[in-house]
């Protein structure tokens, strides 16, 4: 499988805090590879390590070939344009409809398109999570699953290459939750797309893995499917399904 | 030797200020530039306080000449109040009640817009969405506060001696005509040159401290609170120092 982000001995700290020691991870084409850990190892520093929100004190982390730490800004922004991001706490912007949040990558991006055209891309990026009736609505007449879904519109509408989720369902009751890793799965399939998923919500773990990351340490200690981790013995592995 | 830590407090907040101001003037004047934003800004920094500061400059004329008026007749020049009032407003009260005004309104809703925006991770989606946050809501506010707040105190200034003519006629009868000769015959350059152009800084500081305290918030909701609130007072205090250096700078120039 040809791989679409290569992390190779990445290092990162924040004072005496070590949060990544040396982590290694492949993740191939239309592949979704989920990172898990405990709450602060570090999982969501790693993908804003990815997308170069933060930057890696050393290491390698190659994203469609380029390394994310030797880019300057204009070249960072044309990766990430082919690499959407989900954010925990959605990220709307909360003085926009939800039409407006979902304009605002495209004219960043591109900046010659028609008001037609980019009609046109809204409403189809908001039919892709069933929420085509929202367009005109703000953020706060949203449910906390209309927020999510609304917000990976707003990742799909540039059709990324890649997705970064940061925990997708967390806050979510267990209807919406395992609707929004139904999504994703239906996501990858549909546009094929390679994904790395943030979670330690192992009903989610269970259906959008293709191969799972066990974050520990500050290392990746243990690569696999989720069946393999399930039938595993290893203590540090059983204390999820707990 | 080790320093207070209030003291180490105070010299981090200085230093990431200047740094911020410094990233400010290395960013402003390169493309991408945001215009439709500093538009928006304008309006919504500009336009949106005229109630407030044409209100308060009103109150503030009309009071101003009102207890100016009992001392001036007992030394019996009561004939010289526009004169005095004038002066007052233009050259100190307009301005910096003004901007104290403006600080209020303008400093806290900054600072609590962009500590909100910093928590809940909107300024990184801006970031990932291909655009420079720094350019497209520091930038564009610090702007729009700097020219903003000179016509607001231009306006204030205006509508304040208004209140001030009015202010006269309610013990007193004057015309609206002589009223307004005597307080331009009692204004000059040195009046006006000083007064406006400390209405810039005192812009460009409101924006600016407002800027800094909101994207640099943290801890969630409680520290929004605390960036809109120390934009305030951070600001407040900026407009009285900017104020005591600008005579100190226009009585050196001689123009006091």
């Amino acid at each position: 499988m040809e791989p679409v982000i290569v992390i190779e001995h990445v290092f990162k700290r924040f004072g005496s805090n070590v949060v990544l020691n040396d982590f290694n991870l492949t993740v191939g084409k239309e592949e979704n590879v989920v990172v898990l850990g405990k709450s602060g190892s570090g999982k969501s520093v790693l993908i804003k390590c990815i997308i170069g929100l933060l930057r890696a004190e050393s290491g390698r982390i190659a994203v469609l070939g380029e390394n994310i730490p030797d880019l300057n800004h204009d070249q960072l922004d044309r990766i990430r344009a082919k690499v959407g991001f989900l954010f925990q706490s959605n990220a709307l912007y909360d003085s926009m409809t939800v039409r407006k949040n979902l304009e605002f990558p495209l004219r960043r991006h591109w900046f010659d398109l028609a008001q037609d055209k980019i009609d046109g891309m809204v409403k189809e990026a908001l039919e892709n999570v069933g929420l085509a009736h929202t367009v005109d609505m703000m953020p706060e007449e949203l449910s906390g699953g209309m927020s999510k879904r609304v917000a990976l519109a707003r990742t799909l509408i540039l059709k990324p290459e890649i997705i970064l989720y940061d925990e997708p369902t967390t806050g979510l009751d267990p209807v919406t939750a395992r609707e929004i890793s139904t999504l994703i799965v239906d996501i990858q399939r549909k546009f094929h797309t390679a994904s790395i998923v943030i979670s330690h919500d192992m009903h989610c773990v269970k259906i959008v893995s293709d191969r799972v990351a066990l974050l520990d340490g500050g290392k990746c200690y243990w690569q696999g499917k989720y069946e393999e981790m399930e039938a595993s013995g290893d203590p540090v592995l059983k204390q999820f399904f707990e | 030797m080790r320093l207070p830590t209030k003291f180490r407090q105070f010299l981090d907040e200085t230093g990431g200020m200047t740094l911020f101001t410094g990233r400010f003037f290395s960013q402003e004047f390169r493309p991408r530039f945001e215009f439709r934003e500093l538009f928006s800004q304008c309006y919504i920094i500009g336009y949106n306080s005229l109630p407030l500061v044409g209100l308060t400059g009103f109150i503030m004329g009309l009071v101003l000449t009102m207890q100016l008026r009992p001392s001036l007749v007992v030394y019996g020049v009561q004939s010289q109040l526009p004169l005095m009032v004038g002066v007052a407003i233009v050259r100190e009260i307009g301005p910096v009640i003004t901007a104290l005004i403006f600080a209020g309104k303008i400093g806290s809703s900054i600072g609590a817009e962009l500590g909100s925006m910093k928590v809940t991770e909107q300024i990184d989606a801006m970031e990932v969405s291909g655009t420079n946050p720094f350019k497209y809501l520091v930038v564009t506010r610090v702007v729009a506060a700097t020219l903003m707040l000179p016509i607001l105190v231009v306006l204030s200034d205006t509508i304040s001696l208004f209140g001030a003519y009015i202010g006269v006629n309610i013990r007193s009868v004057t015309s609206f005509s002589l009223f307004f000769r005597q307080v331009f015959a009692g204004l000059g350059f040195g009046d006006v040159l000083p007064a406006v152009i400390k209405t810039f800084l005192f812009g460009f500081a409101i924006g600016m401290v407002g800027c800094y305290r909101g994207y640099n918030s943290r801890n969630g909701t409680q520290g929004v609170g605390r960036s809109a609130n120390s934009a305030v007072v951070i600001s407040s205090i900026l407009v009285f120092i900017i104020d005591l250096m600008v005579v100190q700078v226009t009585a050196l120039m001689g123009l006091n």
